[in-house]
C-alpha cells in the first residue's frame, strides 16, 4: 500500500473520529453502567443531575478535569506521567480495521485482527507502568496481577478467534463480515457456539473487568495499579477502560454476529447496536457476580478455557478438511 | 539516630496532629469558569470508602435501594483516597484512629470536603466523660469539617441532607427541594 495524500488524510479523519467515539462512548457507558447498577440493586440510579442524570457522566468527567494533579513522592516521574497516556493512544490504533459499514473501513488491511491482537497487548503495558511507576506496594501488586491475567486471557481469546478464521479463510474482518448473512441464523455464532463462549468469558478478563477484576480488587488492593493516580490521570485509565470494551465488543460483533450486517438495511448501527448488546451483558455480569479468587480464575483459564479453545479448533479444522 | 519515643505515663493521652494540607489558589481566577467547575464538583461528589463505626452502616443504608444517594451523583465509593471528593467520617474516632485519619484526609487531591456524620465524630457523642482516654472528642480537632449530620447514628436522609448542604457550600443555592415539613 502506497502512503499517498488521500489515504494519509483519511487516516486522520478517521483517527479524529475515533477519538470522538472514544470519548463519546465513555460518556454514554459510565451513565449506561451506574444505571444498569441501580436498576439491578432496585434503585433508581442517577436520577436528578439532567433529565434521568443524563449529564451526570458530563460533571464527572468535568468534575476530574478540574481535579487537583497530585504526584506522590519517589515516583519515577517519566513514567507516572507516560502510563495514562500509554494507556489511552493504542486503542486509537486498534479501531482502525474494524470495518464500521460495506464502505466504512479507516484502514482496510488484509490481517486485521492481527493488528487488533498484536497492539491490545500494549494496554497492559500501560498498566503495568503505572504500578511500577506509582512506588506503592498495592500499585505494583496489581499491575503483576493485570500482566499475569491479561497474558493468560488472550490465548483462550486468540484460539476462539482463530475457529472463526479457520471457518471463514481469511484475516480480514470485512471479508469475515462479509461472508455472514443478513439474519441472526446465518451468522457465526450458530457456526461456532463453544468458541463465541470462550470468547465471552476470555473478553471479560482481557478488560480487566468484575468478576474478573482483581488488578481493582476494591477489597485487597484498594484500587490496583491506578491507586496513585488522581483527576484527569485516573480519567484517562477510566476512558481507556471503556474504550478496550467497546473495542472487544466490535471484535465480537464482526466474528460471530454479522457485523455490520443485519436485517433489512445494513449499516454501521447494527454494528453498533451488536457491540452494545454484548457491553450491556458486560455489566449486566459486573453488577450480578461476585469476584473470583485469582487461583480460581487462572484455573479456569488454563484447565477449562485454553483446552476446550484448543478442541474447538482442532474439531473446526478437521470438519473443514472433511467437508468443505 | 532518632529521639526516643517518650513513654506515656497512665492517664496522659498521645498528642494529636492537625492535618498538615495547603490548598494553592487558582491560577486563573475567572468567575464563570469557578461558577462552572464548582456545580460539575458539587454534582458528583463521590466519597471514600471510609466507615469507622455504626454510622457507616447508615452511609451504606443511604447509597442503597430506599434512599439512594447515586440519584444526586455521589453514590462512586473510591477505594483510594486519590479519587474521592467527600470523606464522610462515620463514627466514632478513636485516638489509635486518628493517625490513619488525618493521613487519609492529607492524601486527598485539593477539592475535598469533609462530613462528620453522627454524635461521636461531632463532639465524641456517649464516649464523652471525664477520664475518658480512647477517643477523640470531635473529629474537627483533627481537620477541617465543613458539615456536621448529627444523630445517633442519623438517618439516611440526614446523611442525603448533609450531602446537598455540601452541595449548596460549594455553589452556593440549594438544588434540590425542601420537604414538605421543613418548607411549612
Amino acid at each position: 500500500m502506497d502512503l499517498s495524500l488521500a489515504i494519509f488524510v483519511q487516516i486522520i479523519a478517521a483517527v479524529l473520529l475515533i477519538i470522538a467515539l472514544m470519548v463519546g462512548n465513555a460518556v454514554v457507558m459510565v451513565y449506561m453502567e451506574r444505571k444498569v447498577a441501580g436498576f439491578i440493586q432496585r434503585r433508581p440510579g442517577p436520577y436528578e443531575v439532567g433529565p434521568w442524570g443524563t449529564i451526570q457522566a458530563i460533571c464527572d468527567s468535568m468534575k476530574l478535569l478540574a481535579k487537583q494533579l497530585y504526584r506522590p513522592g519517589n515516583v519515577d516521574l517519566i513514567l507516572y506521567y507516560l502510563a495514562p497516556v500509554l494507556a489511552f493512544f493504542p486503542v486509537l490504533l486498534l479501531f482502525l480495521p474494524i470495518p464500521f459499514g460495506p464502505w466504512l473501513t479507516a484502514l482496510h488491511i488484509n490481517e486485521g485482527i492481527v493488528l487488533i491482537l498484536a497492539f491490545a497487548g500494549l494496554g497492559v503495558l500501560s498498566n503495568l507502568l503505572a504500578g511500577w511507576a506509582s512506588n506503592n506496594k498495592f500499585s505494583l501488586l496489581g499491575a503483576a496481577r493485570a500482566v499475569a491475567q491479561t497474558v493468560a486471557y488472550e490465548i483462550p481469546m486468540i484460539l476462539a478467534l482463530l475457529a472463526v478464521v479457520f471457518l471463514s479463510g481469511s484475516m480480514d474482518l470485512k471479508r469475515i463480515t462479509e461472508q455472514q448473512g443478513q439474519w441472526p441464523w446465518e451468522w457465526n455464532i450458530l457456526l461456532q457456539p463453544l468458541a463465541f463462549f470462550i470468547y465471552l468469558v476470555s473478553l471479560v478478563g482481557e478488560t480487566n473487568r468484575a468478576p474478573f477484576d482483581l488488578p481493582e480488587a476494591e477489597s485487597e488492593l484498594t484500587a490496583g495499579f491506578h491507586t496513585e493516580y488522581s483527576g484527569m490521570g485516573f480519567a484517562l485509565f477510566f476512558l481507556s477502560e471503556y474504550a478496550n470494551m467497546l473495542l472487544v465488543s466490535f471484535v465480537a460483533a464482526v466474528f460471530f454476529l454479522g457485523g455490520y450486517k443485519g436485517p433489512i438495511a445494513d449499516g454501521f448501527w447494527w454494528l453498533f447496536i451488536k457491540a452494545y448488546a454484548v457491553m450491556f451483558f458486560m455489566v449486566w455480569i459486573r453488577w450480578t457476580f461476585p469476584r473470583v479468587r485469582f487461583d480460581q480464575l487462572l484455573n479456569l483459564n488454563w484447565k477449562w478455557l485454553l483446552p476446550l479453545g484448543l478442541l474447538n479448533l482442532w474439531a473446526t479444522a478437521i470438519i473443514m478438511k472433511i467437508f468443505l | 539516630m532518632a529521639a526516643p519515643e517518650k513513654l506515656l505515663t497512665p492517664g496522659e493521652p498521645p498528642s494529636l496532629a492537625q492535618a498538615q494540607s495547603q490548598v494553592d489558589p487558582p491560577l486563573i481566577n475567572l468567575k464563570p469558569v469557578n461558577w462552572f467547575f464548582d456545580l460539575n464538583r458539587a454534582m458528583s461528589l463521590w466519597p471514600v470508602t471510609f466507615g469507622l463505626a455504626c454510622c457507616a452502616i447508615e452511609m451504606m443504608s443511604a447509597s442503597m435501594a430506599r434512599f439512594d444517594i447515586a440519584r444526586f451523583g455521589a453514590e462512586v465509593f473510591r477505594p483510594s483516597v486519590r479519587q474521592a471528593d467527600l470523606m464522610m467520617v462515620t463514627g466514632t474516632v478513636t485516638r489509635k484512629m486518628a493517625t490513619p485519619l488525618v493521613r487519609l484526609y492529607e492524601q486527598m487531591p485539593a477539592p475535598k470536603y469533609v462530613m462528620a456524620c453522627g454524635n461521636c465524630a461531632i463532639s465524641g457523642g456517649p464516649f464523652k466523660f471525664d477520664g475518658q482516654y480512647a477517643v477523640v472528642e470531635g473529629v474537627d480537632q483533627l481537620i477541617p469539617v465543613d458539615v456536621y449530620v448529627p444523630g445517633c447514628p442519623p438517618r439516611p436522609e440526614a446523611i442525603l441532607e448533609g450531602v446537598f448542604k455540601i452541595q449548596e457550600l460549594i455553589t452556593g443555592r440549594r438544588w434540590w427541594p425542601l420537604p414538605r415539613e421543613m418548607a411549612s
